[in-house]
């Protein structure tokens, strides 16, 4: 079974349609033993950094993502999941992140004014290696994406893909059993559907 | 490279796309779900319903109609129309839509924009911007020197006038939160005659989120010139793709060949 974390950060709707879509079985949840018991775990959400981090905190959720990170269940962050991973965030100084891929998350300053922030719409994705969830996809698929701050590994290790706005920044990375993605899989038609197919199909 | 945008626009009324969708060979041609599946598959970058059901007891059908919709479609889709109050949003959004596009009820009352973008985020608040060119300006399609040109807002649908500046709200409205500008010419607005290019750049430069230009399209080069020139990063349209006077792909086959990156 799949757990969807709605921990108050937006929208989650679309990520369990898009598995259920799937043929997958979905269980939105904040408990963390339902999240210790799952088969993959997804963290979801939009928002602010340091709005996810203390909505994770308020529900003691932090403990069970650990967990999840080290005893080697499938883990998929999207978007703001993917960015309370790391470390801290320009968006709140100060608010710790989940650590669990050391790095930062900085804020997009475009200096030519026709790159609009926040970063919206289909962009590309460059693999610099090819993770498992890429199987089946083209080799530089459009994947959608809408946020203002990126992630920047201190480890160049974790990243399996990069996308170019203004910069060229992680747009996915993948470290043994934990993904993440900037973009939004659950928006990104065949391509994203493809994605979550193939992390529901990872096996422990 | 991040690409422009072609977004189709489906207005539905309890619940049935008005005009519907006549490209291709639908089993129901106003069935909301059944258009957002063709343009889907036809390759549309995301998707818009406007809701212009009258009574508000109808609300409760466009949440069925939305809700349908993202169980089959992985697209974004923004919905709009009646939006009054953080309820409507919440309940909108957990049927399944991505943004919400705020118009009336953002212009009668603008720190509506704040208390949405603080409780959902500003990347799913739209607001959507109906302006017309002052009476003493010249028309679309006149020369003239851009800074004389001046916009009024327009709200009910176009009908009233609002008293206040496009330019300085579209202003007003990302320092409020909102995440992008769903900008409607009404000079233009069902003429097929053209985008106001002037407008577009206008609110374009004035902003740092992204505008979407919407109201005047008849041809492929109305949508060129709207990227290019009035440096909108979106375009909506509804006739030219509702009738099949061309087809999504056409129309991005077009604007590749003239430098504008598309998802092709």
């Amino acid at each position: 079974m799949i757990a969807v974390i709605d921990y108050g950060m937006g929208n989650v709707r679309s990520v369990v349609k898009a598995f259920a879509s799937l043929g997958y079985e979905v269980s939105i949840t904040c408990s963390p033993k339902v999240i210790e018991r799952a088969s993959h775990v997804v963290l979801p959400g939009v928002g602010a950094f340091g709005d996810a981090m203390q909505e994770l905190n308020n529900r003691n959720l932090t403990g069970a993502i650990r967990d999840t990170a080290r005893d080697g269940t499938p883990f998929l962050g999207i978007c703001i999941g993917l960015q309370v991973l790391f470390d801290s965030s320009e968006e709140n100084p100060g608010v710790p992140g989940l650590g669990l891929i050391p790095g930062t998350v900085k804020r997009f300053q475009p200096a030519d004014p026709e790159l609009k922030v926040p970063h919206m719409g289909w962009n590309r994705l460059t693999f610099v290696r090819r993770p498992p969830l890429a199987e089946g996809l083209a080799e530089n698929p459009f994947v959608y994406f809408v946020h203002s701050f990126y992630t920047a590994p201190a480890d160049e290790a974790v990243t399996a893909a990069t996308t170019e706005y203004d910069v060229t920044f992680t747009s996915m990375i993948w470290r043994d059993n934990m993904f993440a993605t900037q973009f939004h899989p659950e928006k990104s038609q065949a391509t994203g559907l493809q994605m979550l197919k193939n992390f529901a199909e990872l096996k422990i | 490279m991040l690409t422009k945008r072609i977004i189709p626009c489906l207005d539905v009324k309890d619940g049935r796309v008005v005009k519907g969708v006549n490209f291709i060979d639908l089993i129901d041609a106003g069935d909301p779900v059944e258009c957002a599946k063709a343009y889907d598959e036809a390759g549309a970058d995301e998707l818009v319903f406007l809701d212009i059901t009258a009574s508000s007891d109808a609300r409760n059908i466009m949440i069925d109609v939305v809700e349908r919709t993202a169980a089959q479609i992985f697209l974004p889709l923004t919905v709009g129309g009646g939006l009054r109050n953080n309820e409507d949003i919440n309940n909108m959004l957990r049927a399944g839509a991505d943004k919400i596009s705020l118009n009336t009820a953002a212009v009668n009352e603008p720190e509506f924009i704040q208390r949405a973008s603080n409780r959902f985020g500003a990347q799913c608040i739209v607001v959507a911007i109906d302006a017309r060119r002052l009476p003493d300006c010249p028309r679309i399609g006149e020369s003239c020197d851009p800074a004389e040109l001046r916009w009024e807002v327009f709200t009910h649908g176009g009908r009233t006038p609002a008293g206040i500046d496009a330019i300085e709200w579209a202003r007003k409205a990302q320092e409020l939160g909102s995440g992008e500008i769903l900008l409607t010419s009404m000079d233009g607005d069902g003429t097929q005659s053209g985008y106001d290019i002037e407008l577009t750049r206008a609110v374009s430069e004035a902003v740092d989120i992204p505008v979407i230009a919407s109201g005047g399209a008849g041809n492929l080069d109305h949508l060129h010139h709207v990227l290019h020139e009035g440096k909108a990063d979106a375009v909506l349209a509804a006739s030219i793709f509702h009738f099949g006077t061309y087809t999504i792909g056409q129309a991005k086959q077009y604007l590749a060949e003239r430098g504008n990156p598309m998802r092709i």
